[in-house]
C-alpha cells in the first residue's frame, strides 16, 4: 500500500527543504509518494534535477500562493 | 544511458576548506551535502581558518565577508555544520582535519568534533585528490 507524505521545508533555504525530503525517503517505502512543501524557489528548481540524477522518479511540482509543492516518488 | 549517469553521479570530489567566514564555510557545505546525497563520494579537509570552527563545543558562528553572511543569519538557512554533518550521515561524506593546522592550534583529535576523521597530511591529500575534482573554498 502507497502513501503519500508531506515533508514541510516552508521557511528553510536550498538545500534544507532537499536534506528534509532525503530523511524522509530514508524512512519511507518503494512505492511511496513525497510531497515537499518549500518557499524557496531554488530548491523547487532544484529537488526534480537532484531525483533525476539519483533515479527517483519525479511527479510533478505545482505553485499555490508562494510554496512549492514537489512530489516524488521513491523507486529504490 | 542510465549507466551514463550512474558513472556521472559517482564521481569523487575533495572540497578543501581553508577560509573560515561563514559564505565559504556556508557554499562548502552546501556543495558537500548535495554531492553527497546524490550518490557522489565526498571527501572533505579541513584546514588553516576552517578548522577552529570544528573544536568541540564551537558554534556554527563565523565571521561574515560581506552582506550575503548577515542576510544569511537573519533567513532560515541551514547551518553548516549542521549541513556537513547530514553529508556524513546521509551521504557517507568523510570530513578530515588537517594535521598541520592541529599542531599550530596544539590540539589533538579528542578536542575535535567526534564526526572528523583522522587528521591528515598532504601527502594523503594528494593520493586522495588524484581520482576527484577539487573545489576549494
Amino acid at each position: 500500500m502507497t502513501e503519500r507524505k508531506i515533508v514541510d521545508g516552508r521557511g528553510s533555504f536550498c538545500p534544507g527543504p532537499l536534506m528534509e525530503l532525503i530523511v524522509a525517503l530514508k524512512h519511507s517505502q518503494v512505492g511511496d509518494e513525497l510531497e515537499v512543501l518549500s518557499t524557496d524557489k531554488g530548491s523547487a528548481d532544484d529537488i526534480p534535477e537532484w531525483v533525476r540524477r539519483v533515479g527517483h522518479d519525479y511527479v510533478s511540482t505545482t505553485e499555490n500562493d508562494g510554496v512549492w509543492h514537489i512530489v516524488v516518488r521513491k523507486t529504490k | 544511458m542510465r549507466i551514463k549517469e550512474k558513472k556521472m553521479v559517482g564521481q569523487k570530489i575533495c572540497v578543501v576548506v581553508i577560509s573560515g567566514t561563514l559564505e565559504r564555510l556556508q557554499a562548502a557545505a552546501m556543495l558537500a551535502s548535495v554531492a553527497a546525497v546524490s550518490g557522489q563520494e565526498v571527501r572533505v579537509f579541513l584546514s588553516m581558518n576552517a578548522l577552529p570552527h570544528f573544536i568541540k563545543g564551537s558554534t556554527a558562528e563565523a565571521p561574515h565577508e560581506g552582506p550575503m553572511g548577515d542576510l544569511m543569519k537573519a533567513r532560515n538557512v541551514p547551518e553548516f555544520k549542521m549541513l556537513f554533518e547530514q553529508a556524513i550521515e546521509l551521504g557517507g561524506a568523510r570530513l578530515y582535519p588537517c594535521s598541520m593546522a592541529m599542531d599550530v592550534l596544539g590540539i589533538g583529535s579528542e578536542q575535535l568534533e567526534d564526526y572528523l576523521g583522522e587528521a591528515t597530511g598532504l601527502s594523503r591529500l594528494l593520493t586522495e585528490v588524484q581520482d576527484g575534482q577539487v573545489w576549494t573554498f
